[in-house]
């Protein structure tokens, strides 16, 4: 070969050589950061279960939530928070409260032995996997992931509050620093990356639990299968993968 | 949100509860599909079935539907956190969202239905106006006419053959247009209060009323302003069938009360209790004793005692203003109610209605005016009215 | 031809304009909606990304016995050994990363452990808990109690 149809078939190969990278760069940088080989959500179906016996409404996840998610202090928004029911069997309803959610705690208002029954009850987004919130979004702007978390893309949402309407469990509310909706993501920053969600995190006694439904050594199995276990509100059939223990019937 | 209105709630709410989420401004929103589409029943009762007494109102009720059609989404737009988004409905619909359906069925009824009709009505005298006028006028209605000149007898009976077509089909696009919006409450199942079969029926019928009285109102007004006698005929008859209409609409609305009160089942005494503690003055008195009762009260006893002409126009002036009243009382209560109580079924808040913010009274008493001030505009471009082309 | 369109040239002219209106609709559509988006479901693919970006703010125990190797000890068995280091101590994932950029914080002994152990009528009732009337000098808890083996006495 002429020196000068080497030199050209040599440029012209390592030219082709470097597009490939040069387009996989280009297509990373379109779609936002790459995909992190380590996390395959197809490997992954996301849960938690609550153990009402178990909490102690110290108020800890609520703080921790909204310390590791930038959730408003003020005005009165939450992610998740922490209910008190206090069930006396003379009164057709509970009495129940949830002073700041439960941020800074419960302060005593009952008196011990009046013969009622009393106990804490945590609430997040039950990440229904018959979501009727996502049903309900006029552009695609709140979705359940592949790997079972309900999350909301902010650059998307118009703000119309209409799936804020469709949570029967008031999971769901508009920031008014971005007027888009705002909920629990699961942490999903936090469990894509193998740790646990900041509420969890901050559980002193282990009421709150993240779960991996596909994986099968997942304390998670074994639990649903030797506890009398409950979701809220399952005629709606939402398919709440918020799994309670020790729920009473007069939660809602 | 202000920290004052913890203090408006009585037992238990879901913290992110506390504040309403859709305000005055959704109330408006199915008060003016609801006038559009009743509006437009009105003028196909002329077209489409041949009751020949209300073609006095026919042009009137199809610019009255346009002015409050294009208003309707107004109200939205600046209820939306980002508007500027908005478009997204139309790009990426989630068909399984009754909101993002509704963005087609509106643009569906606004040009292929309304537009289509009031310019297959209007183009022999737009033409006619295109040929007569000058300046800037002329202009707009050569436009409007898309620069054909041609009235010839063949052109206007096709024009006239394609218009009984398109009201045909306007007639369930209306019912669409409203059922619709009914749905997109109706089928919340979160909410008790809104989730029932009945509710895109009860709003269609609610809508006819409405629309039958605004159109009601609207002829007798312009013809009050214009000096053009009323023909009696045609508001009788008008008023007959806002009374029809109003009895299958407090029929259905009623149904729907005795079947909650007799079922009892789990949302029934919360939602009962804010029926008759924070709902009491605008359901029991606004809505039903002074929005429905009295109007059909009114309506049913001249049909049955003769009164003079003078009696008859005062009646149905009140009647019609209070049936606005109580449609309007009945979004409020739908959209507002629907959101006093908690889904704990163990609590209620309030509603804290600004005055001068984005989603304050004033916007939404501003955006009510606007559709008649377009009204006004449309009827000096398009005039509705035989009468007045004697002047030309 | 003239004979067909005799007296329908309005209507032709109408249909334009519509044709012309859905065809400007499908074009805005091409251009306007975002990549990625229908490609895992109605939603922009590119949200899950999003959604994974923040960083966090709690390291996780893993992370503090790295170094803390002391206290990992000290909690191992104990009735603290299912409360994570940050539940008392706060977030601390930036001093995790960088501990010289952020120093731990120390929670004052007197009142950090009333937030659970304050007695409360609906607490489990097998749950530590006391009655300041019965159980407190005013003093630190950490007198008698270690904070990361609270069944053992403090090391003096």
């Amino acid at each position: 070969m002429s020196s000068d149809r080497r030199d050209f078939v040599l440029t012209a190969g390592k030219l082709l050589v470097l597009t490939a990278p040069a387009y996989a760069y280009l297509e990373a940088m379109e779609t936002g950061k790459a995909e992190e080989p380590a996390y395959k959500a197809a490997d992954h179906y996301w849960g938690m279960i609550v153990d009402v016996e178990k909490c102690i409404g110290c108020g800890n996840c609520v703080r921790a939530c909204k310390t590791e998610n930038d959730v408003p202090l003020e005005p009165y928004f939450f992610r998740t928070w922490v209910e008190r029911y206090h069930v006396a069997e003379a009164n057709e309803h509970p009495d129940v409260d949830s002073p700041d959610g439960g941020y800074n705690g419960f302060p005593e208002k009952y008196a011990a032995g009046d013969g009622a029954k009393s106990f804490f009850v945590p609430k997040l987004c039950n990440q229904c996997a018959h979501s009727p919130c996502t049903q309900v979004c006029p552009v695609g702007a709140t979705f359940e992931s592949p790997d079972g978390a309900v999350l909301v893309d902010k650059t998307y949402c118009l703000g119309c509050r209409y799936c804020v309407q469709a949570c029967p469990y008031g999971c769901r509310f508009i920031d008014p620093r971005t007027n888009t909706v705002d909920k629990c993501s699961l942490c999903y920053h936090r469990i894509t990356k193998g740790l646990t969600t900041a509420c969890c995190e901050g559980c002193p006694t282990g009421a709150r639990q993240l779960v991996d439904l596909k994986d099968p050594k997942d304390p998670v199995h074994e639990f649903l299968r030797t506890h009398k276990v409950h979701v809220l509100k399952p005629q709606m059939a939402t398919g709440a993968k918020l799994y309670y223990n020790g729920l009473d019937g007069s939660v809602r | 949100m202000e920290e004052g209105l913890l203090h408006a709630v009585q037992g238990y709410m879901y913290p992110n509860e506390v504040e309403l989420q859709w305000s005055i401004l959704i109330v408006l929103y199915p008060f003016t599909t609801g006038l559009v589409a009743g509006a437009f029943i009105l003028a196909s009762l002329e077209r489409v079935f041949n009751v020949a007494a209300v073609k006095p109102t026919y042009r009137l009720a199809l610019l009255s539907a346009l002015a409050f059609l294009l208003v309707a989404p107004l109200p939205l737009q600046l209820h939306l956190g980002h508007p500027e988004r908005s478009f997204e409905m139309y790009l990426t619909p989630h068909t399984s969202s009754a909101m993002a359906m509704f963005g087609f069925i509106y643009l569906w009824y606004l040009t292929a239905v309304l537009i289509l009709e009031i310019w297959l009505d209007y183009r022999k005298d737009m033409v006619l106006m295109a040929r007569s006028e000058t300046g800037w006028k002329k202009t707009l209605y050569r436009v409007l006419t898309l620069g054909v000149d041609n009235i010839s007898e063949e052109s206007l009976r096709i024009d006239d053959k394609l218009g009984r077509f398109i009201t045909i089909v306007g007639i369930p696009s209306a019912l669409l247009l409203h059922g619709y919006v009914g749905f997109i409450f109706g089928s919340v199942k979160a909410n008790p209060w809104w989730s029932t079969p009945v509710m895109p029926i009860v709003f269609l019928f609610s809508a006819i009323v409405s629309g039958i009285a605004l159109v009601l109102l609207m002829y007798m007004l312009v013809c009050f302003l214009k000096g053009i006698p009323i023909d009696m005929p045609c508001v009788d008859t008008i008023a007959r069938y806002l009374m029809y209409a109003f009895l299958v609409d407090f029929s259905l609305e009623m149904l729907d009360l005795i079947h909650r009160r007799y079922e009892a089942e789990e949302s029934f005494q919360s939602l009962d209790f804010m029926v008759h503690t924070r709902l009491y003055t605008s359901q029991i008195l606004v809505q039903i004793v002074f929005g429905t009762i009295v109007p059909i009260a009114m309506l049913a006893f001249i049909q049955l005692v003769k009164l003079s002409d003078a009696a008859r126009k005062g009646i149905y002036a009140l009647a019609g203003l209070l049936t606005l009243m109580g449609i309007f009382a009945m979004r409020w209560n739908v959209v507002i109610g629907g959101q006093l109580f908690s889904k704990s079924f163990l609590g209620y808040t309030t509603y804290k209605m600004a005055f001068a913010t984005k989603e304050g009274l004033l916007p939404a008493v501003l955006l009510m005016i606007l559709p008649f001030g377009i009204l006004w505009v449309l009827v000096k471009l398009l005039p509705p009215f035989d009468e007045e082309k004697a002047a030309v | 031809m003239n004979r067909f369109l005799k007296d329908k040239e309005h209507l032709f002219r109408m249909a334009a304009l519509f044709a012309a209106g859905v065809v400007v609709f499908l074009i805005l559509q091409a251009v306007l909606v975002p990549k990625g988006f229908g490609v895992y479901g109605h939603y922009r693919a590119g949200a899950l990304a999003d959604n994974r970006a923040r960083t966090p703010r709690f390291a996780g125990r893993a992370a503090c016995i790295e170094c803390h190797t002391d206290e990992r000890d000290a909690l191992k068995g104990g009735k603290h050994a299912g409360v994570g280091c940050e539940a008392c101590h706060g977030a601390l994932a930036k001093h995790a990363e960088d501990p010289s950029a952020m120093k731990g914080v120390k929670p004052d002994p007197k009142t950090i452990c009333f937030t659970c152990h304050l007695a409360n009528v609906a607490k489990p009732k097998k749950f530590p808990q006391i009655d300041p009337k019965n159980h407190f000098d005013g003093g630190a808890c950490t007198g008698c109690h270690s904070p990361h083996a609270p069944d053992k006495e403090p090391k003096k």
